[in-house]
């Protein structure tokens, strides 16, 4: 193998993609725009926060002041919740409300007053208790949701509680260790005990969550990020692909085959520049999103092998389609498919597991499912061992490809015709 | 003189096409051999195989005493290809593609730097060498084209119809450069259609059709075998039939050979002027219209239709 000559190729390749305005808005700019857009939409970029799930905005206006509102503000007022929950008590729910209007806050809850009473006094049979009212700001999806999932605990809490003071009231009534007269009473301290202490479990249990959540510092961007970075790497590799065929049409190709050098080295070199360009744009990307936003990308040496093999994967794919295609135009338009398809099918939109089971057995076969996967277990704290499946899967993909592509492309004696 | 080039019954076949049926000839050194033919003749599969983009599907070639279809490496280095398209790198400069090119012949460092200089000096674009290839006209393009080909100094340079698509300027530059590089001990094999380039760069022409070398010599050699006759071409007028002409041309004394094609009609004669007048008489007996007539000597383009009855850019 003569690797001087490969070299020249691939170095070659790799400066005319970076010459091309047009293939570097795609490449570079438009995950970044994307990933941007996209972090703007589920709130990463809003408030003052320069972290994410940190001093969450909220109003709550209490017109109950039973026990149990109490007992709800004390949860979110609590020492456990005091760095990731800023709230704000106030007496207008208009305010409230404007306030999540205009961005300034990530939710609104309003207890309404009788709220205490329903859940601790028997309500007539066909009665509606009042209910609280929980106003999220869509723009911030991710803090309303962990407000809503405290103020969801807490109500469960409260169903608890209510149930069990049943249980105990009716079981002491049976058992004549009280009067028919004192079980109201009774229900009623039973029930408030029950549930404010499982209030305030609910701080706890919240702040185990948050630990569980921030040790790595959960950042929907760190989701994001990879999966726009690989949906623009398939981009890349069919791009790249595609010069093949540029080139055997062009006469370019035929003039490297009557170098003195082999065929194989001539495409080795072709596929050597797809691979080069795209970790060049994979290091671009993930060095820019760290820089600009902060995205901590995970251990360094498993994100630089991920990347490799990522490349890897995904150069296999766009040799495949340039061995099985037969025009650039051909090329152009199934990798503008293809890479929308890996993008879903790999979980560069959404997470994949809400998918039925078949798609997830059969979005393996895309390079995006396993780098995305292995790019989000490293952001999560995860290391070079939790992600060698991924790495080895994303080589065999691409080796198997390039074996394939390679018979195919000699059998039709590209270049040669 | 050693032939640097020796080709032995060459055959290409695709399908059931035989693209080049059974061609042999040398090139000796330091001599501009043209393959002369009309398109699809079979002169780019000639090269093809020649300079190893393609297997022979027989036959054999040496080049420089290497065998094109076991010692194709070797025979690279020898020879220098300048192909028929611009196969160069449009976003590239001139400088960056001659680097490129350079290194794939293995040239690097000083020597490359030197080389492309002179390269860029022979055809003359060393002021614009760091524009944009996409940026160039035409005829330019085909001098960068050229240029690439003579980076390594190669023993045998082939050029396959480099003066296709450009104007009568860019023409006369490369058939001018062609020259001086066989005056600077280059030996070139230069395929066309015009006859003219032929007749002014060869010194020996291979004239080959449907795939066949019919003709090989010298541009005397050739256009003996055609004697001391005349080509009188008939260019008939719209919806004329030529082949309403041939019975009645061919009876006029004189004539030798009458070849009807499309609207037209080549008559070989002993001699042009002596026939004119018959041939215009016979053609207004049968009410056939002529548009205009051409009178030609002895040349290049009177063998192709003296061998095959057709015109060269038929």
């Amino acid at each position: 193998m003569d690797f001087k000559r490969l070299f020249i190729i691939a170095f070659k390749d790799l400066r005319l993609i970076f010459r091309d305005r047009s293939a570097l808005v795609l490449m570079l700019l438009a995950p970044f725009v994307l990933t941007l857009g996209m972090g703007a939409l589920t709130g990463r970029f809003s408030g003052a926060g320069t972290s994410t799930f940190e001093d969450i905005p909220f109003q709550v206006v209490n017109q109950d002041q039973g026990e149990l509102a109490a007992a709800l503000i004390q949860v979110f007022e609590s020492e456990d919740l005091a760095a990731l929950l800023a709230p704000e008590i106030i007496t207008d729910p208009v305010a409230g409300r404007q306030a999540v209007d205009s961005d300034k806050s990530a939710a609104f809850i309003l207890i309404p007053a009788g709220f205490s009473a329903s859940v601790l006094s028997p309500q007539a049979p066909n009665s509606v208790p009042p209910q609280i009212e929980f106003y999220e700001n869509p723009t911030r999806p991710n803090s309303a949701g962990l407000l809503r999932s405290i103020l969801d605990q807490f109500l469960a809490q409260v169903e608890i509680g209510r149930v069990s003071a049943q249980v105990v009231v009716t079981q002491l009534l049976q058992h004549g260790l009280i009067a028919p007269a004192q079980a109201a009473e009774i229900g009623k301290k039973v029930g408030v005990n029950l549930a404010t202490r499982g209030a305030a479990d609910v701080s706890a249990q919240i702040e185990v969550n948050q630990e569980v959540n921030e040790a790595p510092k959960f950042d929907i961007l760190a989701y994001m990020a990879p999966g726009m970075a690989m949906m623009f790497l398939m981009f890349t590799v069919t791009y790249g692909a595609r010069s093949l065929l540029v080139e055997n049409r062009d006469g370019t190709l035929q003039r490297m085959l009557v170098a003195p050098t082999s065929a194989a080295n001539v495409l080795g070199g072709k596929f050597a520049g797809i691979f080069l360009t795209a970790v060049a744009q994979l290091l671009i990307l993930i060095g820019g999103t760290s820089l600009l936003f902060r995205l901590q990308w995970g251990d360094p040496l498993a994100v630089w092998l991920l990347i490799l093999a990522a490349a890897v994967g995904a150069t296999g794919w766009g040799v495949f389609f340039a061995a099985l295609l037969k025009t650039p135009g051909q090329v152009a338009a199934t990798g503008s498919a293809v890479m929308l398809l890996f993008g879903l099918l790999g979980g560069s939109f959404f997470d994949i597991s809400i998918l039925p089971g078949p798609i997830q057995v059969f979005n393996k076969i895309t390079p995006n499912a396993w780098a995305n996967a292995g790019f989000s277990t490293l952001s999560a704290g995860g290391g070079l061992r939790d992600i060698q499946p991924n790495i080895l899967a994303l080589l065999v993909m691409g080796l198997v490809l390039f074996g394939v592509a390679s018979v195919w492309i000699s059998r039709r004696g590209l270049g040669r015709k | 003189m050693a032939p640097i080039l020796e080709a032995r019954h060459l055959v290409k076949q695709f399908g059931d096409l035989k693209a080049v049926n059974d061609v042999s000839f040398e090139v000796e050194q330091g001599t501009i051999f043209s393959l002369l033919g009309p398109n699809g003749a079979g002169k780019t599969t000639t090269i093809s195989m020649l300079s190893t983009l393609i297997k022979p599907t027989s036959g054999d070639a040496l080049i420089d005493g290497f065998s094109i279809t076991r010692q194709s490496v070797e025979v690279r280095r020898a020879i220098g290809v300048v192909p028929q398209e611009i196969a160069l790198y449009e976003d590239l400069t001139a400088m960056e593609n001659l680097v490129f090119w350079g290194q794939m012949y293995g040239l690097s460092g000083q020597a490359l730097r030197a080389r492309i200089g002179e390269v860029l000096d022979q055809i003359d674009l060393r002021d614009r060498a760091r524009e944009r290839i996409k940026t160039y006209s035409g005829g330019m393009k085909r001098r960068v084209n050229i240029g690439v080909g003579l980076l390594h100094k190669p023993r045998l340079l082939f050029m396959d119809e480099p003066t296709v698509g450009i104007d009568p300027q860019s023409r006369r530059a490369i058939l001018d450069s062609v020259k001086t590089l066989r005056d600077g001990g280059m030996t070139i094999l230069y395929t066309t259609h015009y006859m003219e380039e032929a007749e002014e760069l060869s010194d020996r022409v291979g004239i080959i059709d449907h795939g066949q070398l019919i003709a090989l010599g010298t541009q005397a050699e050739l256009t003996a075998r055609v004697g001391e006759t005349d080509t009188l071409i008939l260019h008939l007028g719209e919806n004329e039939d030529p082949h309403h002409l041939v019975e009645a041309l061919a009876t006029i004394p004189g004539v030798l050979k009458v070849n009807p094609l499309d609207s037209q009609v080549s008559i070989i004669a002993t001699s042009a002027e002596e026939i004119l007048a018959l041939v215009v008489g016979k053609a207004n007996e049968l009410g056939t219209r002529i548009h205009s007539v051409d009178m030609r000597e002895p040349n290049l383009e009177a063998v192709f239709l003296h061998l095959t009855g057709r015109a060269l850019r038929d």
